[in-house]
This record gives C-alpha cells, structure tokens and sequence, in this order.
C-alpha cells in the first residue's frame, strides 16, 4: 500500500470514528456479544476463506496468519477491512461488518485466528 | 495331459474365485456396477469428498484425509472410475469411487487453485499460486512429468495461475493473474513442453474453453470486458468482447469472484457472469455481439447451462448467497427465483440435466431439485458441502 494510500484510509478510519461514532474498541479491548462472534469468525473462515483460504495461508489474497500479519501495523490492516484495497480484489466489508468488529477481527488474526464454530444456529426457510 | 492339469488348475481357481465372489457378496464395494452416475461431493471444511450415485441419489462412501479443500476442484479420468482433487494447499489426490479409497496421493506445490486433464487421458495437470505456474503429472503415478513456472516481467517474478482447461491435442490453456497473459502449453512431447504467450487484459481471474475447443474466454477483474484467444486462429491473437459492459460505471465491492469454469453456452451464445454487477451478459459467439444484458437478483458466481441448453442456472456472491434464479434462454426471462438453503457454493447438473444439485454450505446438505418443475426432490447430508462434481465431465473438453 503506498503511504498516501495509508494515509487517506488512516483518516477513513478517524472520520468513521468522529462521524459515524464508532468506538474504537481497540483501545479499549472490546468483545462483539458471543453469538455475533461466532457469525465473524464463521465469515472470516469462510468467505474471507474463498480468497484467503480456510486455514488462512492465502490464496487470491495474502496469508492472514498471525505470522504473516507479525509486522503489519494494526490500524492498517483495519482500513483495509473497513474501505477494501482499491487496484485489488480486496472489497470493503463495511456495511458488512461495523468497524469495532473490523477491529476485533485483526486482533484475532494477529493472536491466531479462532477455529470456525459453523455458522449460526437457526435455519433457514427454504422457499420450496 | 499338460492342458488336463490346466484346466483342473483352472476349475479350482474358478471354484476358489467363486467362493471369494461369495464372500465379498456381503461387502458393497465388491457390487459390479458402472461410474456413469457417480460424482463427488467436497466436505469443505473437514477435508473429506463423498462418493455419492445419482439414480438412487444417494452416498457410497466417505473419503478422508484430503487435506484443506478450500476451493477444492475435481477432474475425472477418461474411464470415469478414478476423481482427481485438487486441494489449496498443493495437494493432488486420486480417489478411487469404486472402492471409496484414495488410490495416491502428493502434495505438488504450496498453494493450488485447481487442475485438468489431458485429452488423452494421460496427463494431469495443477494450476498454482504458489509457486505460480503449472505442474504435470501421470496420471497413472501421479509421477510429475513437466513443470512451467509462471514467470513474467524483467524482473523473473511469477504470477497466479488461474483459469486453465484442456485443449485437443495434449494442450493445456491457462491466465496469469498479475501478468495479464494468457499461455497456451503443448504437452504432446511432455518432456519439451511448448508454450505460446499472449498478452491479455488486467488481471484474468478465471477462464472458459468452449465445448468444441475453439474459443477461450478469460474474465477479467482489472478492467471492464473479456479477453477471447481464437484457437483455430491463435495467430489472430487475443481480442478484447464486451469491452466498457460496465459503462463506466463504478463496479460493485465483490465478496466473490465469479467462476467461469461451469461455462453456460447454450444456442450458440455465451452467458457470462458480470464482474461487479448485477447482470448476466449475453454475447454471440463468433461475432462477439452483446446480444442482451439481463438482470439478476446480486452479483453471479456461476452461470451454468443445463446440459440441453434450454435453462441457464445462476447462484450469487455473498451475501446473497441463499439465492438462486433460473433464466429461460429461449425468451432470455428469469422464469425462478428461490432460496434452496443457507450459503449456495455450487451446483451441478445430472448428465442429461433432469435433476440439478445444489450444495447449501451453512445448511450442512446437498439439496437436489428437479429443473423442470423446480420442485425439490430430495437432500443428503454433508459437511461444509462445497464442489459437486459428477463424472459426466471425463467426457467433455473444458472440464
């Protein structure tokens, strides 16, 4: 990512943070509510998994082991979450996912990321 | 008096084959029967495929120790008995649907995305991230026989290897992701490998080959159209179709690239998945005329054509993944739109396309509906199902 890049995302993340009043919880080590952190790391494993594959060594997209993260600073690898990776095929998962989760998804990459618990538990309606 | 000595020989070996006959009676696998109806199913997540049969719909067994299966892919050998995975961590491994067990077995590179086989049958060949380029092997052994790496640029680097298919004559056709080529590798002598390079559109992410062999399609991320090689003509080089589809617009986020490996060409024309849009783009082959653009419900992963033609089936990127539309090619019309299950990866249609399956990931089942009437006609259970894969494709190009 090239610093002016960095930069412009930096300041994604702070205006995020100032507009949309999203607590950065990194400073304050917060925790989603259990059954939505099975739902992330469901979708981290899975769908992040179609690129990065299951295990996380990569594929399409870079390793997210925690090896491989060891040196990338955290704030950077949020806004890469939160605003996608433009010139890639890495796509912006806000919306998708808010950025304190954004943020709690990084420290768990960084830590080693949590073994997929499956999906959550209800069913779904089948239309047939 | 030498032949009386044989044919005792004989009968007591017909005897002593007989009564072992009779004793494998008890065990499935020892059941005479074809591979016509048999497929795959990948198990995601726990590294497991099971052999299912299609005219009883049911599974045969389960088949353990795959490794990570991520984007496992699958390619059958031409007397359809043995399946050939390709896993994402490198490994090739060679399932025996008879007997339900894994007849070899080798991990061939770091990093996988899928593979292919010769026309005659021969050769398997891996496409790979990393290292980037492409591995031979015999398909026999699983001996490796030629390798190409995916090198590009001045400065030697090697680039992801996506989007290769079989081609007549022992040739193998593939993309390179970073370097935006397409390479076209003879095999017929596998010990001097040929390669032709041609340069393409930014970043190829997947690639098709038309049932007859003549035309490769390439999608591409980078920028808005397809690169098209003319196999009858390669000297032409590739040419850009439907170039600006997306008009300039700003493409949609993508939470998942389309495939376009389970191509749709159906009546002459090809229905081509649209990268970052809700549409499905329709293009006249030969003259590469856009004929219509039709809507969809989100942005389609595969775009499959049931064997006839008639139907085109499409499942979508998360998170509209639960969904699935059915259009109508005679009228271009979505005539179905309905949610078979949590997370649709893949579906797959019985040979002759009266029953299509469909893997529902987070539901933890295959659900297999009738095309005609789109009602359901039964499921099975399965972990993490992604893949299905049936061994009707030993006998077509592209697969």
């Amino acid at each position: 990512m090239s610093m002016q890049v960095f930069r412009t995302r930096v300041s994604f993340v702070l205006w995020s943070v100032a507009v949309l009043g999203v607590q950065p919880v990194w400073a304050e080590g917060g925790e989603p509510a259990p059954g939505r952190a099975r739902e992330l790391v469901h979708l981290v494993r899975q769908d992040c998994g179609s690129c990065h594959g299951l295990t996380l060594q990569g594929g399409l997209g870079p390793a997210l082991t925690a090896e491989a993260l060891a040196d990338k600073p955290a704030e950077g690898l949020v806004a890469t979450i939160v605003g996608g990776r433009p010139g890639t095929p890495m796509p912006p998962f806000l919306g998708i996912l808010t950025e304190a989760e954004a943020v709690w998804i990084v420290r768990e990459l960084m830590k080693g990321f949590p073994e997929d618990g499956g999906p959550s538990p209800q069913t779904s309606e089948s239309a047939r | 008096m030498n032949s009386y000595k044989n044919r005792v020989a004989g009968l007591f070996g017909t005897g002593l084959l007989a009564l072992l006959l009779s004793a494998c009676a008890t065990q499935p696998t020892a059941a005479l029967r074809g591979t016509g109806d048999l497929g795959l199913v990948i198990e995601r997540a726990t590294g497991q495929v099971q052999v299912v049969e299609t005219s009883g719909r049911s599974a045969l067994a389960q088949v353990s120790g795959l490794g990570d299966l991520s984007h496992a892919s699958v390619v059958f050998s031409r007397d359809s008995r043995y399946a050939f995975v390709f896993g994402r961590d490198g490994a090739l491994t060679k399932v025996d649907l008879l007997t339900g067990r894994i007849a070899g077995r080798i991990v061939q590179a770091g990093n996988a995305i899928g593979g292919a086989i010769s026309q005659d049958g021969r050769i398997v060949v891996a496409q790979n991230y990393e290292p980037g380029g492409i591995k031979a092997f015999d398909s026999e052994t699983l001996e490796q026989i030629a390798e190409v790496p995916a090198i590009y640029g001045s400065a030697g680097q090697r680039s992801k290897v996506v989007g290769l298919a079989d081609l007549p004559g022992n040739r193998f056709i593939y993309s390179l992701f970073e370097a935006g080529e397409i390479w076209l590798t003879d095999l017929s002598d596998p010990g001097n490998p040929k390669t032709q390079r041609f340069q393409a559109g930014k970043q190829p992410y997947d690639a098709l080959v038309t049932p007859d062999g003549r035309y490769y399609i390439a999608g591409l991320f980078g920028e808005d159209g397809l690169s098209m090689l003319d196999l009858w003509q390669p000297e032409l080089g590739v040419r850009t179709i439907l170039p600006g589809y997306g008009r300039g617009e700003q493409p949609l986020p993508v939470y998942k690239m389309p495939h376009l490996r389970g191509w749709a060409v159906a009546a002459g024309r090809a229905y081509l998945p649209a990268i970052g849009r809700h549409e499905v783009l329709v293009v006249e082959l030969g003259t590469w005329k856009e004929v219509e653009r039709i809507p969809v419900k989100s942005q389609p992963v595969f775009v499959m054509a049931r064997p006839d033609g008639r139907q085109v089936w499409v499942n979508f990127a998360f998170p509209d993944n639960g969904w699935m539309q059915v259009i109508d090619t005679f009228n271009g019309k979505v005539i179905d739109t309905f949610a078979p299950g949590r997370a649709i990866l893949h579906m797959e249609f019985a040979p002759k396309g009266e029953e299509v399956w469909i893997s529902a990931r987070d539901d933890n089942k295959v659900v297999i509906y009738d095309t005609r009437t789109r009602q359901k006609k039964g499921e099975l259970p399965a972990a993490s199902p992604s893949g299905i894969f049936f061994t009707s494709r030993a006998f077509r190009t592209g697969f």
